[in-house]
């Protein structure tokens, strides 16, 4: 019995991997690195940038300052990185990222983006009808939030900074972080309370 | 080089269709084309992404932040949400509606 047929993508891949090191283009070892720090990157790490701004407004200065070098602060390599901007949500104001054109993400800090923000149907929407996606989602906004989405068509890269919940006074950055998903940090979701904590 | 529009210059989206013309990339939204806004910050310099698509030499370009009202563009939306959208300088040009002086 013979192997599955390998699809022909990976084929082609291998083919282009081939030329690039033949002519000395990329090496072995940096795609193995680029992988490596791929792979590492999670929302874990916006989510301790985040939780670090709602405690310290020194470092959330900084942070909205130049986002890419508050995740270097965070361990992150940004060489090579497109710029990081932070969206600042206030009281009257909240921001909700998408590509239009493509899947720009803040992959750095979030990791890999998720299926459904690379999808037609998020993308077309995002844009034109921003509060109706908002409330598929179960996001409900204070009467009186301004909506502003955020169309990432260049060479920066945008993660929300969303407000700190009511209720999380005297919490730690760890407890803080917890709150802040990945969808709260592309701006479809806010930070919610786990239930035991909101019922306290 | 310098930025042509300082934050708070209401700029228009050129009302230009290359693609009608033949292959290219461009990074401005079709909803946007012949669209006002308000330039909110600018962000550098990056080199042209039209030029760098075909592998041609690619002069920096300023890019803009640029703040547009969601309801001319979409009629959706409730007073006050906007669109925000990095936009090339090459594809600004001065507002018909003068820039309201700041009270």
């Amino acid at each position: 019995m013979s192997a599955p047929a390998r699809p022909e993508s990976i084929a082609l891949l291998e083919r282009l991997v081939a030329a690039l090191q033949a002519r000395g283009l990329v090496s072995e070892e940096e795609i193995a690195q680029r992988q490596a720090s791929t792979d590492r990157a999670s929302p874990e790490i916006g989510a301790r940038m985040v939780a670090r701004a709602w405690a310290d407004p020194e470092w959330r200065r900084f942070m909205v300052a130049n986002g890419a070098a508050a995740a270097e602060q965070m361990g992150v390599s940004m060489a090579g990185a497109p710029p990081l901007g932070i969206l600042e949500d206030t009281p009257h104001l909240h921001h909700l990222v998408v590509c239009t054109l493509c899947s720009c993400y803040p992959r750095a800090v979030l990791g890999y983006p998720p299926h459904w923000y690379k999808s037609f149907e998020y993308r077309a929407r995002a844009v034109r009808e921003p509060r109706a996606v908002l409330a598929e989602w179960g996001t409900v906004l204070p009467a009186g939030m301004q909506v502003r989405v955020v169309d990432s068509t260049a060479d920066y890269r945008w993660m929300v900074l969303p407000l700190r919940p009511a209720g999380t006074e005297g919490w730690s950055e760890e407890q803080l972080a917890a709150l802040v998903t990945r969808d709260v940090m592309v701006g479809v979701a806010l930070p919610r309370l786990p239930v035991a904590a909101a019922a306290e | 080089m310098s930025a042509a529009f300082a934050p708070g210059t209401r700029v228009r989206v050129k009302d230009d269709w290359p693609e009608r013309r033949g292959p290219c990339h461009i990074r401005t939204p079709h909803y946007l084309r012949g669209r006002e806004g308000v330039v909110q910050a600018v962000l550098g310099e990056f080199p042209n992404p039209e030029d760098l698509a075909f592998a041609r030499p690619a002069p920096r370009r300023t890019l803009y932040h640029v703040l547009f009202d969601q309801k001319p563009v979409w009629d959706e939306g409730e007073a006050g949400d906007g669109l925000l959208v990095e936009i090339f300088e090459h594809w600004l040009e001065p507002a018909a509606t003068p820039t309201q002086e700041a009270a």
